[in-house]
């Protein structure tokens, strides 16, 4: 079952290679990767340490130059044989959104304002992306530590606070590297539906690198790396469905 | 949202130390300037202050400063005489040694003859000397004040009055005596056989001698041509003002100039690589939150800005910490500092140019981030 809408894919992968080095130190991180996520799918992403899971997201992201292949995000072509758009960063900005294993949070900004940073990036007055940061944390349920600094969060606290930035500009890609490595098991189910419930309502796309065995019951489908080559989609048993 | 601001007021304690720190640097350059200016200002003091146009020395010498000068008492009326000279009058310069209130005394004294060209400048305090014999106007630096006695060779002398900023290229304060009273305190302080031979009348003349004779010259005649005349006499030997000024410059300051130059110069460029180590290791310490802002989408500005801002932040306030400390303090030190606003602009410039040239590499290391190493753990 993939996701509730008809709608075009939002991430389209066609053939992505991506090696790193030449000759005797050559590696290929990626192999021929095709895939694609439409909008409102959770996907994991799995595959054993060196498998090119990072180097998957990162060419996803936009970070990383792939060294082959064709990738389209939201309908646009990103990457054709070469960059096919100038700026990137406003792409970034704009279509996808991050979520670290370590959070990431700057830590000279409170939660809001690190939230609200990516919307004042965007362009939108200060007040009012504090407003709408402040209306996410609460969401999130980290609203009464708005005020606090990354280094005075919890693990989790701090996780919802970067999944809440990830979201602001309510971006349409959701890329996510191992965000509950640094949460305890019933923690990190609760961050995994929270991107379930996102992914309905802002009928984003989300893929969650991950490692953690137990929450792969939570995802729609599951993509399977080894030695930078996608193994054949396993269906997933899932007792139930949320959505 | 500014960042850089943001980041400081975070970090504000260890900022406001780094910025302490600069600022001890910069105020140590602004009071090598200070002192550089005070050495050059001290050391012609003594030249200005009569405010002459030509100086009458031994001939074969270029006294009385930088070489030993001793010439017969007799000379002035001689020099007065001359066409052009409105006034002349005679001088002794001699270092004594003395003790005041159980404290030791290096005094420059200045014999000169009053009415005459050579005496102090200016009086702030006090009145000028008034009788011929043991008083004595003292410059502020010595301590001394008016009513103090002092003993000099084997008189006392009670101080009438004060000068302001009056030293010898030394550094020692200059004291003003009668050129009576000081000819015979070099009597006194002269080697006793050449004291025996004085006395006796077998040297060279008698105790009359005095180390130069200055001369005021009629506004229409040009020192030059004054100066020509007196050369063409067989034992003395002239210099106008600017060639005196020359003269000690070269032989009494320039060393010490150029050694103050030079170590000036040393901490310039040390302040400089201080300041770029500072930027590059603060741009350093932020790497990893750099990554993440252009992961995020932040533009290059906003990282430019980032670092920019934090080091001209830095530059500006270490550079006034530096300044309000050698404000409080150049007056407390032993010689004089010469706080100039256009040395001060000139530093203030340079650190701001350092600051925008060490940013210039931390903006370079910035930029040259990868956004992936914010998704690396
Ligand atoms: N910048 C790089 N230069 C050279 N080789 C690289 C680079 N980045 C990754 N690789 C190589 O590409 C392969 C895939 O790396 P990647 O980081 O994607 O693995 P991963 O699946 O994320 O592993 P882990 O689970 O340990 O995070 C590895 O062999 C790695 O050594
Ligand atoms: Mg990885």
């Amino acid at each position: 079952m993939t996701g509730d809408t008809g709608g075009r894919p939002l991430i389209e992968l066609e053939g992505i290679a991506k090696h790193f080095g030449e000759g005797e130190t050559r590696v290929e991180a990626l192999r021929g990767i095709t895939l694609a996520v439409g909008p409102g799918e959770v996907v994991g992403l799995l595959g054993p340490s060196g498998s090119g899971k990072t180097t998957l997201l990162n060419v996803i992201g936009c970070v990383l130059e792939p060294s082959a292949g064709r990738m389209v995000l939201d309908g646009e072509t990103v990457y054709d044989g070469r960059w096919t758009r100038r700026d990137l960063r406003q792409l970034r900005l704009r279509k996808i959104g991050f979520v670290f294993q370590f959070h990431n949070l700057l830590p000279f900004l409170d939660s809001t304002d690190n939230v609200a940073l990516v919307l004042d990036l965007a362009g939108l007055p200060v007040a009012e992306a504090r407003r709408r940061a402040n209306e996410l944390l609460d969401y999130l349920e980290v609203g009464h530590r708005r005020h606090a600094f990354p280094a005075a969060l919890s693990g989790g606290e701090a996780q919802r606070v970067a999944i809440a930035r990830a979201l602001a500009n309510r971006p349409r890609i959701i890329l996510a590297d191992e965000p509950t490595a640094a949460l305890d098991s019933s923690r990190a189910r609760v961050v995994v539906d929270l991107l379930r419930r996102l992914a309905v309502e802002q009928r984003a796309a989300i893929l969650v690198v991950t490692h953690d065995e137990k929450i792969y019951d939570r995802f729609d489908r599951i993509f399977h790396l080894r030695d930078g080559a996608l193994e054949v989609e396993r269906p997933l048993t899932r007792s139930r469905r949320k959505s | 949202m500014n960042l850089a601001y943001r980041d400081i007021r975070h970090h504000r304690g260890r900022f406001l130390l780094t910025c302490l720190g600069l600022g001890l640097l910069l105020a140590v350059v602004l009071s090598m300037l200070g002192i550089y200016r005070g050495l050059v200002a001290d050391a012609l003091t003594l030249v200005r202050a009569p405010a002459v146009d030509v100086w009458v020395v031994e001939s074969g010498t270029r006294g009385p400063f930088a070489e030993a000068s001793r010439i017969p008492g007799d000379t002035r009326e001689a020099i007065a005489r001359l066409h052009g000279v409105a006034a002349a009058g005679s001088l002794t310069y001699q270092s004594v040694e003395t003790r005041h209130r159980g404290r030791r005394l290096r005094l420059q004294v200045v014999g000169y003859e009053p009415g005459r060209p050579g005496g102090p400048p200016r009086i702030v305090e006090g009145r000028p000397i008034a009788r011929s014999h043991y008083e004595m106007i003292a410059d502020r630096a010595s301590g001394l004040l008016p009513g103090d006695r002092v003993r000099l060779g084997r008189n006392i002398f009670t101080v009438v009055g004060l000068t302001e900023n009056l030293v010898s290229s030394g550094g020692d304060p200059v004291v003003h005596l009668t050129l009576r009273d000081s000819q015979e305190l070099q009597f006194e302080l002269a080697p006793s056989a050449a004291r025996r031979q004085m006395a006796r009348g077998t040297a060279p003349g008698s105790t009359d001698f005095v180390n130069a004779v200055v001369v005021r010259t009629r506004p229409e005649i040009a020192p030059e041509r004054v100066a020509e005349t007196i050369r063409r006499w067989r034992r003395l030997s002239a210099l106008t003002r600017a060639e005196q000024e020359r003269v000690l410059t070269r032989s009494v300051v320039d060393k010490a100039r150029k050694q103050i130059g030079f170590f000036t110069t040393l901490l310039l460029v040390v302040s400089a690589v201080i300041i770029a180590l500072i930027i590059y290791t603060m741009t350093m310490d932020k790497l990893r939150e750099i990554a993440t802002l252009k992961l995020i989408g932040a533009p290059d500005r906003t990282i430019v800005g980032l670092v920019l801002q934090q080091a001209l932040a830095m530059g500006i306030l270490g550079y006034t910490f530096g300044a309000l400390l050698i404000l409080a303090v150049a007056d407390h030190f032993p010689r004089r500092v010469i706080l100039r606003p256009e040395d001060g602009l000139g530093l203030g410039i340079a650190v701001f140019l350092v600051c925008l040239l060490a940013s210039g590499l931390g903006v370079r290391l910035a930029l040259s981030v990868d956004p992936a190493a914010a998704l690396r753990g």
